[in-house]
C-alpha cells in the first residue's frame, strides 16, 4: 500500500510539469500584448518605447526557455511571481480568492452529497416506481439546467419573495466576509451559489449512485445476504451502498476539483470574488503570470484530489490491494 | 406600460430637479455610500491609468489643481479651483502664462502640508515624466513649456503658444496631486500601489477584486465637505450583478451608466425609489478603414462607407436598445465648437436625404470599380455598444450592396489587430475622453496621432490641425474646426463617426447632490454627494 502511495506521489511530478508546459506555451500562442493593454487601456496613446520598456520590466523579452524555467522554478518553490497587471504577488491575489472558492466548493459538495446519496439510493431501491421516476426527473433537470441559469432564477426568486414578504427587495451581499467573522452574513451570501452548483453536481452523483447501486444489488453476495434472511436495510446500508459508492466518490472528487476554478459564470452571476472570476479577468487582460498561477493551482487541486480519491478507493473496497 | 414607466422616471427626475432648485434641500451629514464598479483597478496611479475602474474608487482620495464643477459637470466650460484658490486664472501674456494661487493649510492624509512644490512635482511627472515613467496623457500638454513655483503658494504654467485646449486639460480627473516628499523618497512608481492624497476621503482598505473603502477626511479643504462618513466601491464586473445590487439596495449607484433596458427594469421594479439622470456622453464609436489596404486607400470607397449610414434613423432606433443616441460630428455635440445641425447635414453621411446619400455611395463605388465589395469588420466583443453598433453598420452597408463579415474579437485580440498587427480591412475604434476638450479630443483624427490606426499620412490635415491648435480666439477655432471636420469626415473621409454615446444613470433616490457629467470619468471625488436617508 505504502509503495503504491509513494508511486502515485512520484507520478504527480511529471503530470504537473506536463501541465505547466502546455499552459505556458498555449498562453504564449494567444494573441494580445499585456503591455499594450496595460498602458493603452481605454484608448490612451502609448509610444513604442514605453511598450518596449514594459516588456523588458516584465521579462517578456527573455527567451521562452528562460521564462519557462522561471515558471517551473516558481511552481517548485510555490512562488508564482507577480501579476503583470497589478504588480501584486500572485499568491496574495489567489489567497484572497482561494478561501471563498474553497468554501463554495465545500458547501456545494455537502449540498450535493446530501441530495444525491439518499435520492440515488431511493431511486435504486424503488426502481421503476413513481419515486424512481420523480428522482430521475429531478436528476435529469439538474443536468440540463446550467448552474448559472439556476443562479439567475434563484436571484429573481429572492427579489420577488423578499418584496412580497417584507415590501423591500433583497439580494445577497456583494462582498465576502469570512465565516468566522460573521457567519450569518457569510452564509447569506454563499448559500445560494452553493445550492445552484450543488444541485447540478448532485444530479450527476444521483444518477451515478442509482446505476451503481442497481448493479451492486444484482451481485451474488447481495442475493446471498437476502437468502440468509438479512434485513433489507442492513443489506443496503452496510453491504451494497458502501461498494456502490466507489464510482460516486470518483465523480464527487473530480467535481470538487472542478468547482475550485470552474465556477466562472456562477461566480459572475453572484458577484463572487473567486478563483474563476480571477481566471477570466487574467485571461482577458493577457496577464500570463496570473493565468499560469491560477491554472497551476487548479491542476494541483485536481492532482491532489485524484490522489486522495485513489486512496479512498482502497478504504472503501477491501478487494482493492494496491500493494 | 412603457409610457407609464417613463412618466414615472421623468417624474422622479423632475422631482429631483425641483427639490434642488425650489426647495433648496439642506445636505445631511453621515452615511456610507455604496456604489458598484464594473471594471478592475490595475494600479492607483492616476497619471498612468486610463480606466474608470481606477478613477471611481480612487479619485475620492485625491485632489486636483482645478476641476470640472461637480455641481454643474454638464457645462463643458464650467471649471473651478480645487487646490488652487479663487477663480480659475485667465491667461496672461497673450494666453501663454497661467498663475495659480494655491490654498494654504491643506494637508496630505499623512499629515504633510501641501505647498506649490507638490503641485509642480505632480505636474512635472505628468507633462515631463523621466525616461521609463509612463504618463498616459502627456500629449495633452504639448503647449506647456515649464511649470514652476516662484513661492510656496504660487504655481506658474508657461506655455510656448496660446491654446484653447490648455485649461480644459488642466481639469483632467486623472491629474492627481501627489506629495513631492513621496515622489522624492519613494520614487515615481510608488503611487501605483500606495495612496496619499489630499482628497475628501482617506483610504482605508482595498481588497483586490472585491472592494475599496474610504472614510471622511476631517481636514478636507472644501469647507463643510464631504457630507458622507465614508464610501465603499464594490467591484461587480457583470452588469446583471450591478443592476441587482441597486435593486436590492446593496449599492446605491453605478457611475458609468446602464443601457435603456436596465434603466426600464429598475424604474419598473423600484418606481420613485429610483431617479434617472441622462446625458450625452463624450464617447463615440468610429469606423476606421485601413488606408494601407486597397480598396480603402481610395477616398471614394471610404466616402461610400460613410454615405451609406443612416445616422438619424439609427439614433431613433438604436437609442432604445443601446447606449448611443446623438448624431454629431467629430466634436462633442453639446459643445460650442460642435457643428450645428445645419452644418452637419452638409457633411457626407449626415444628410437627411438618405436615398440621395446612398445613391451617391453606389455611384462612387461604381466609379471606383468596387460594386459589391466584400470586407471584414474588426469589432470588439463588448455588447454595449460595440456589437450593437457593428451589427447595425453591417446592415447599413448591405443597403448599398456591400457584403461585410463582422469579426467580433475579445478585447486583447481586437486591440492587437487594430493597434499592433494592423491586419484589418475596416475596424471599429473609439474616441472616449474625460474633460470635454474638443481641440485635444479631435487630435485622434490626426494622421500622425499615435492613436490613429487608419495607417495614412496627410500633410494637409496636419497643417489644418496645427492652425487649430494655435488659434487664439473662439471664433477662429470654430472656423478651423469646421474645415478640419469637413476634411476628415467628407473630403478625405479618413475615418467616420457613428453615433455619440448616451449616458443613463439610474440610482437610488436617496442619493443627493450627484449631477450627471458627460463623461464617466468626471466629478468622481464624491465630496458633493449626501444621503437623504
Amino acid at each position: 500500500m505504502w509503495q503504491y502511495v509513494f508511486k502515485r506521489l512520484l507520478l504527480m511530478i511529471p503530470t504537473v510539469i506536463g501541465a505547466a508546459f502546455v499552459i505556458f506555451f498555449l498562453l504564449r500562442a494567444m494573441p494580445g500584448d499585456v503591455c499594450e493593454l496595460k498602458l493603452g487601456g481605454e484608448g490612451a496613446y502609448v509610444d513604442e518605447a514605453q511598450i518596449t520598456l514594459c516588456r523588458e520590466q516584465l521579462g517578456l523579452d527573455d527567451p521562452l526557455a528562460v521564462q519557462f524555467a522561471d515558471f517551473v522554478w516558481g511552481i517548485a518553490t510555490l512562488d508564482f511571481g507577480t501579476s503583470m497587471i497589478t504588480g501584486r504577488a500572485i499568491t496574495y491575489e489567489m489567497g484572497l480568492r482561494f478561501e471563498l472558492s474553497l468554501q463554495v466548493a465545500i458547501m456545494a459538495t455537502i449540498v450535493a452529497i446530501m441530495i444525491s446519496i439518499p435520492l440515488g439510493t431511493l431511486s435504486a431501491v424503488y426502481q421503476n416506481t413513481w419515486i424512481d421516476y420523480i428522482v430521475r426527473t429531478v436528476a435529469i433537470a439538474g443536468i440540463a439546467i446550467p448552474s448559472f441559469w439556476l443562479g439567475i432564477l434563484i436571484l429573481l426568486a429572492l427579489l420577488s419573495i423578499s418584496e412580497a414578504m417584507t415590501g423591500t427587495r433583497w439580494t445577497p451581499p456583494l462582498d465576502y466576509v469570512p465565516i468566522w467573522e460573521d457567519p450569518v452574513y457569510n452564509l447569506s451570501m454563499l448559500i445560494w451559489p452553493a445550492v445552484a452548483t450543488g444541485y447540478r453536481y448532485s444530479a450527476v452523483a444521483t444518477r451515478m449512485t442509482r446505476s451503481s447501486l442497481l448493479e451492486v444489488l444484482r451481485e451474488d453476495y447481495v442475493r446471498t445476504a437476502r437468502a440468509k434472511g438479512l434485513v433489507e436495510k442492513i443489506i443496503i446500508n452496510r453491504h451494497a451502498l458502501k461498494n456502490a459508492l466507489l464510482p460516486v466518490v470518483t465523480v464527487i472528487g473530480i467535481e470538487f476539483a472542478f468547482l475550485m476554478g470552474g465556477l466562472v459564470v456562477t461566480e459572475q452571476v453572484f458577484n463572487l470574488n473567486g478563483l474563476g472570476n480571477l481566471l477570466v479577468q487574467s485571461v482577458t487582460s493577457v496577464d500570463y503570470t496570473m493565468t499560469q498561477g491560477i491554472v497551476m493551482v487548479i491542476v494541483l487541486v485536481f492532482v491532489i484530489t485524484n490522489f486522495f480519491v485513489d486512496i479512498l478507493y482502497a478504504w472503501l473496497d477491501p478487494r482493492i490491494r494496491y500493494s | 406600460m412603457q409610457t407609464k414607466l417613463w412618466k414615472l422616471a421623468l417624474g422622479a427626475v423632475a422631482a429631483a430637479a425641483f427639490s434642488f432648485s425650489a426647495v433648496a434641500e439642506t445636505p445631511k451629514y453621515g452615511g456610507t455610500l455604496n456604489f458598484v464598479v464594473g471594471s478592475k483597478i490595475p494600479s492607483y496611479d492616476g497619471h498612468v491609468e486610463t480606466t474608470f475602474g481606477m478613477i471611481h474608487p480612487i479619485a475620492p482620495f485625491y485632489s486636483l489643481l482645478m476641476r470640472v464643477n461637480p455641481a454643474n459637470p454638464g457645462d463643458p466650460t464650467d471649471f473651478q479651483c480645487d487646490l488652487c484658490e479663487g477663480d480659475v486664472p485667465a491667461g496672461a501674456e497673450g494666453g501663454t502664462l497661467f498663475t495659480f494661487k494655491i490654498r494654504q493649510g491643506v494637508k496630505f492624509h499623512d499629515g504633510t502640508p501641501l505647498t506649490a512644490a507638490d503641485i509642480v512635482a505632480s505636474w512635472n511627472k505628468i507633462i515631463f515624466p523621466p525616461e521609463g515613467i509612463a504618463s498616459a496623457r502627456k500629449a495633452f500638454y504639448k503647449m506647456v513649456e515649464s511649470v514652476t513655483a516662484p513661492d510656496d503658494f504660487t504655481v506658474v504654467f508657461k506655455l510656448s503658444f496660446p491654446s484653447g485646449s490648455f485649461l480644459p486639460a488642466m481639469a483632467d480627473p486623472y491629474a492627481f496631486i501627489y506629495s513631492k516628499k513621496d515622489l522624492d523618497e519613494h520614487g515615481y512608481t510608488w503611487h501605483k500601489m500606495n495612496i496619499n492624497g489630499t482628497g475628501p476621503f482617506v483610504f482605508v482598505e482595498h481588497q483586490p477584486g472585491a472592494f475599496v473603502t474610504g472614510v471622511k477626511n476631517e481636514n478636507y479643504h472644501h469647507e463643510g465637505r464631504p457630507y458622507l462618513d465614508g464610501f465603499k466601491a464594490i467591484s461587480a464586473p457583470k452588469m446583471s450583478a450591478r443592476v441587482q445590487a441597486i435593486e436590492g439596495d446593496r449599492a446605491s449607484i453605478e457611475f458609468r451608466g446602464f443601457p435603456p433596458k436596465q434603466r426600464d427594469d429598475l424604474v419598473n421594479a423600484l418606481g420613485d425609489k429610483i431617479t434617472v439622470q441622462e446625458s450625452d456622453w463624450n464617447c463615440v464609436l468610429m469606423v476606421t478603414p485601413n488606408h494601407s489596404r486597397p480598396p480603402f486607400d481610395d477616398p471614394r470607397v471610404r466616402k461610400a462607407l460613410t454615405l451609406a449610414v443612416d445616422r438619424w434613423g439609427g439614433s431613433q432606433y438604436l437609442s432604445q436598445i443601446a447606449i448611443v443616441k446623438t448624431v454629431g460630428g467629430i466634436v462633442f455635440p453639446n459643445h460650442p465648437l460642435a457643428a450645428t445641425e445645419e452644418e452637419l447635414v452638409q457633411i457626407a453621411g449626415f444628410s437627411r436625404d438618405l436615398e440621395a446619400s446612398r445613391a451617391e455611395a453606389r455611384r462612387l463605388l461604381k466609379e471606383a470599380g468596387q460594386e459589391g465589395l466584400s470586407f471584414t469588420l474588426n469589432n470588439r466583443a463588448v455588447d454595449q455598444p460595440y456589437r450593437v453598433v457593428g451589427t447595425w453598420l453591417v446592415d447599413q452597408w448591405k443597403q448599398i450592396g456591400l457584403t461585410v463579415d463582422q469579426q467580433v474579437n475579445p478585447s486583447p485580440v481586437f486591440y492587437d489587430i487594430l493597434r499592433k498587427s494592423g491586419d484589418f480591412d475596416v475596424s471599429i475604434d473609439f474616441n472616449c475622453q474625460s474633460v470635454i476638450n474638443p481641440i485635444a479630443d479631435v487630435s485622434k483624427y490626426l494622421p500622425s496621432a499615435g492613436n490613429n490606426y487608419a495607417n495614412f499620412e496627410d500633410a494637409e490635415i496636419e497643417e489644418v490641425y496645427d492652425r487649430l491648435l494655435h488659434a487664439g480666439t473662439f471664433e477662429e477655432q470654430r472656423v478651423i474646426m469646421r474645415e478640419y471636420e469637413r476634411m476628415v469626415l467628407d473630403e478625405k473621409a479618413t475615418q467616420a463617426v457613428t453615433l455619440w454615446w448616451y449616458k443613463i444613470n439610474p440610482y437610488r433616490s436617496y442619493v443627493k447632490g450627484w449631477k450627471i457629467a458627460p463623461s464617466h470619468y468626471l466629478a468622481q471625488q464624491l465630496d458633493q454627494i449626501w444621503l437623504d436617508k
